[in-house]
């Protein structure tokens, strides 16, 4: 446990963003987990996310679950309100706060056993709903804070710290996601900040279900070998299909590229993507082919990273609830209650 | 000899499930409160949608009782599986009205009721070719005879059906004629009316008939509720379909046509209670309905809210135990599971509405206790309640009324440098500020988390830090002692050492019963609790009292487990009068069990005897 108080003060001439922050206005306490932890380095590149969007961290709720990852947001956005809910619940409880305040961002922190094995029911509503969230599992295939066990994204045949092999199938949460009809898919690992910031920064622009699957190797249960999840595994296993080089913000964007190499994805929020392709064939709009091509490059040992999936024209469940564009928890009496007059002639009707 | 009665019994439909015989019969119950005459009906039904045997009885009293009162002066069996469960119900000098398309040997009758014969089927099938019509009209034949059996207005009848389909006159004119063919096949060919009658009276007053689900979905409206989540579990399913259905009437925009609520079928218990309290936290007033099994598995939210301090507010439809049969049967099971939900020391604010104008009452009313408190509210109402239509006084809401939003701490205060510490309490009754998320730039915002914090939400597992803040939530439970709905006394003419503590749907049947006791010169102070933290004045009630009965609707005494507990109070002293049985408790069964009771106590000493 560190109980040391991070320190206040900055260099004069740190980097300013639009809002005139710097990134410390991003960072939150000092992290508690094991030093060279993958879910640290997701930590920064929300932080480094957030700082390039010039977003207000106050207008950012973050919500957890339980487990080393769901820890995380304590570590980053201090002037933002956290939550740090029940084990495997944080869908359920980002959803009920998204439908009372429409206008903040969501970002939800969960991790592999929080997500895939006690919480997979939630995590697979919340996508079918279509939650307008970031939704951020910080996969290391293992149980951290009880010590080394198993969970269920870890592959099969892979091996634990103890020695024991797992004989369990793995559930690829990508793959979940996508079927389930998230409007956003990506996966990332912690070691490659360059591909994870500019995915984060799309999600979080993102208006529907954005699902970031992030490999995150935990450094002290899982980093061994004939682990699937370690930090030399992943690198040398690793399939970008493509690369985010920025992210426009809704501004007009000029860019010179060779014709073919980079596709101009616009959401329908006016925000651009450009997306520097890896793999030529591979289609970002196309759910069942990235669902098949996901799972056939997992049978060759393959981890495929990079935006799998974007769909242009998403809705999210205010959308779909067509609910007032106020948000919910600013309505007070006047605008909720019907009053004693519409109510005596209710009773009449009960008569 | 057969009963002789006007305006006092029971009627029983005995019928199977998926007939169509429940808009019949419910029709039945209206006509005769449009006679100024109030009923009291009562569903009870299978966990089944077609096959199984379903009964509905309306209860017919001019005095106005209104709980369940026991045994049945008319049945109209029309469920040949439980004909002879039926028949054995009905009271010596009763009444029974069957289908005589078939001839029934002797021995399926008794001797000592009357028994009326309608050729329904043959009627029917006369009339109609359409099976479904012959099922459904047979219901309207039935209420027909009645109306000239027990000598119904029959305009009163008609202008109901043509309120129901108004706009088609079609359905009208059919159903209209069915109820001709019933109430003239009876003026052709019996002595009618027989010794069971309405008359039109004038008891009813400006009350209304509601069922306390659909009420209790109305007070949430008024609340001020804008989320509900909920997974569908009878009896509580109809609360959240009864909010859309006001919401969608009450609560969209009129210029945008978009809603000001949001409501959710979650996929679980655990998800709707997750949904409330992520809503709650971010400030909109959430809601769930559920029943028993849904309580068991919401613990762990439970738990968090409580110590998390979110507003939450739950409404348990109590039923009888766990998996499906059963629990289409009202209880009051869920006292203790509610009152101390989840791990660690938990315990929570419990509403006892009595009848659903209360519960309309109590549900608004639950949203500022939860605000105010910051802390899960449970409105605890049963199947009897909830799924039962109810004559009750009309709701009322009072314009000038303003939402107590609670202790929320607003941009302009930490703007002006207030002290703010989500887990403070700088009022002294344990209730600290809180903010909403996106309330400031820089000040305000908090982590929330379960027990593992100090006075600032400062992450710390400092023993002292956890005693105090559970201090703190002790103070907060004192603190709503006083705000929440007082317990309601009423004494008897005569001075008694006795006393009688009871609350929830138990009220009417109470209230006969104490008039019972009265008659046979058994007196008793009755005392109605509302809400647990019990106020003071139940402690009060019990000292002055030798002896208190607690009456509930459960095998375990839970109410009374909880005074022992919370009051301090020496059992002995608090006698239990329990009924479980699934159906609703009545003042027969109170009135015999008290009164047992009370003779048992008032044994003569024998110096008296002798002398």
């Amino acid at each position: 446990m560190t109980y040391v108080i991070k320190p206040k003060f900055h260099h004069p001439e740190l980097p300013k963003n639009k809002l005139g922050y710097t990134h410390r206005d991003y960072e939150g306490k000092i992290s508690t987990l094991c030093a060279g932890c993958g879910h640290d380095s997701i930590t920064a590149s929300i932080i480094e996310a957030c700082f390039e969007l010039s977003i207000e961290p106050h207008r950012v709720a973050k919500i957890s679950g339980i487990g080393c990852s769901s820890k995380t947001p304590d570590y980053f956005l201090g002037n933002s309100h956290g939550f740090n809910s029940v084990h495997g619940r944080m869908p359920s409880v980002l959803t009920g706060a998204n439908l009372a305040n429409r206008g903040l961002i969501y970002l939800g922190v969960s991790g592999d056993g929080d997500s895939a094995s006690i919480g997979l029911g939630q995590f697979a509503h919340a996508m079918r709903r279509g939650v307008n969230m970031v939704y951020i599992v910080e996969n290391n295939g293992v149980y951290g804070l009880t010590k080394g066990q198993f969970s269920a994204t870890a592959d099969r045949g892979s091996k634990s710290k103890r020695g024991i092999t797992n004989t369990d199938s793995a559930i690829d949460m990508v793959g979940i996601a996508l079927q389930l009809g998230a409007s956003f898919v990506a996966r990332s690992f912690s070691g490659d900040k360059k591909q994870l910031v500019p995915i984060i920064k799309a999600a979080i622009e993102h208006r529907g279900a954005a699902f970031v699957d992030v490999i995150s190797p935990c450094v002290a249960f899982n980093n061994h070998a004939g682990s699937t999840k370690s930090f030399d595994y992943v690198r040398e296993h690793n399939e970008a299909v493509n690369f985010l080089d920025f992210m426009t913000g809704r501004a007009p964007i000029h860019v010179d590229y060779a014709p073919g190499t980079v596709e101009m994805v616009e959401q329908h929020d006016g925000t651009t993507l450009a997306l520097r392709k890896l793999n030529a064939e591979y289609d970002v709009h196309d759910r069942l082919a990235a669902m098949n091509f996901i799972a056939h490059h997992a049978s060759l040992g393959q981890i495929v990273t990079g935006l799998l999936y974007v769909e242009q024209d998403a809705s999210d469940l205010h959308g779909h609830l067509n609910t007032v564009e106020a948000p919910l928890n600013a309505l007070g009496e006047k605008e909720l209650c019907p009053g004693s007059a519409a109510l005596s002639k209710i009773n009449a009707s009960l008569r | 000899m057969p009963i002789q009665s006007v305006n006092d019994f029971v009627v029983r439909f005995a019928n199977v499930n998926g007939s169509g015989s429940a808009s019949a019969n419910e029709l039945f119950a209206r006509a005769v409160l449009r006679m100024g005459v109030p009923v009291a009906p009562r569903n009870i039904f299978p966990s089944n949608i077609q096959g199984l045997p379903t009964w509905y009885e309306v209860r017919v009293s001019q005095d106005g009782y209104l709980g369940a009162r026991g045994g049945t002066d008319l049945m109209v069996a029309m469920n040949p599986q439980t004909w002879d469960k039926d028949v054995a119900g009905i009271e010596p000098g009763g009444y029974l009205l069957y289908d005589s398309t078939k001839p029934m040997p002797k021995s399926k009758f008794r001797d000592d009721i009357t028994v009326i014969g309608v050729p329904l089927t043959a009627i029917c099938n006369r009339e109609y070719t359409d099976p479904r019509q012959r099922q459904l009209f047979k219901n309207i034949i039935y209420v027909g005879a009645l109306s000239a059996l027990l000598d119904m207005d029959v305009a009163e009848i008609e202008k109901l059906i043509a309120e129901q389909y108004k706009g088609k006159e079609k359905l009208f004119d059919a159903n209209k004629r069915a109820l001709h063919l019933g109430r003239d096949w009876v003026m052709m060919n019996m002595e009618h009316p027989i010794g069971l009658r309405l008359q039109r009276a004038n008891a009813v007053g400006d009350r209304i008939f509601i069922e306390g689900n659909s009420a209790a979905a109305l007070g949430a409206v008024y609340g001020g509720a804008t989320v509900c989540a909920w997974y569908p579990i009878t009896p509580s399913s109809s609360l959240a379909e009864a909010f859309t259905r006001h919401c969608n009437r009450l609560r969209v925009d009129s210029a945008s046509k978009q809603n000001k609520f949001a409501i959710v079928q979650a996929e679980d218990e655990l998800a709707s209670i997750g949904i409330v309290i992520g809503a709650s936290w971010n400030g909109a007033r959430a809601f769930t309905a559920t029943s028993g099994p849904g309580i068991s598995l919401m613990q762990e939210f439970l738990g968090l809210a409580y110590f998390a301090e979110i507003p939450t507010v739950v409404f348990d439809v109590q039923r009888a135990g766990p998996s499906t049969g059963m629990p289409t049967r009202t209880q009051q099971t869920d006292i203790i599971s509610c009152a101390y939900a989840s791990h660690g020391d938990t315990k929570h604010v419990l509403l006892f509405p009595e009848d659903p104008a209360e519960t309309f009452d109590f549900a608004a009313t639950a949203f500022d206790l939860a605000d105010r408190l910051q802390t899960p509210v449970f409105v605890m109402m049963d199947l009897d309640i909830g799924m039962n239509h109810r004559l009750c006084r009309p709701l009322g809401w009072d314009d000038s009324r303003k939402y107590d939003r609670g202790k929320v701490m607003a941009a302009a205060a930490l703007e002006a440098g207030k002290d703010f510490g989500r887990y403070l309490d700088v009022d002294g009754d344990g209730i600290p500020y809180r903010t909403y998320p996106g309330t400031h730039s820089t000040k305000g915002s908090f982590f929330t988390r379960g027990t593992s914090r100090d006075r600032y939400a400062r992450y710390t597992e400092e023993g002292p830090a956890y005693a105090d803040n559970m201090q703190r939530l002790l103070r907060k439970f004192e603190t709503a002692k006083d705000l929440v709905p007082r317990p309601i006394q009423a004494n008897s003419d005569k001075p008694t050492k006795y006393g009688v503590i009871y609350f929830g749907s138990t009220s009417p049947a109470m209230d006969e019963a104490i008039e019972m006791l009265e008659a046979s010169g058994q007196h008793l102070d009755r005392l109605r609790v509302r809400a647990f933290p019990f106020h003071s004045s139940v402690t009060s009630f019990i000292a002055e009292h030798d002896f208190i009965f607690v009456v509930e609707q459960n095998r375990d005494a839970q109410l009374r487990s909880l005074i022992v507990n919370e009051c301090g109070i020496d059992p002995v002293r608090l006698v239990p009068i329990l009924h479980y049985d699934g159906t609703p408790i009545t003042a027969r069964f109170i009135a015999r069990a008290i009164g047992e009771h009370l003779d048992a106590l008032k044994i003569t000493p024998l110096r008296k005897v002798v002398s």
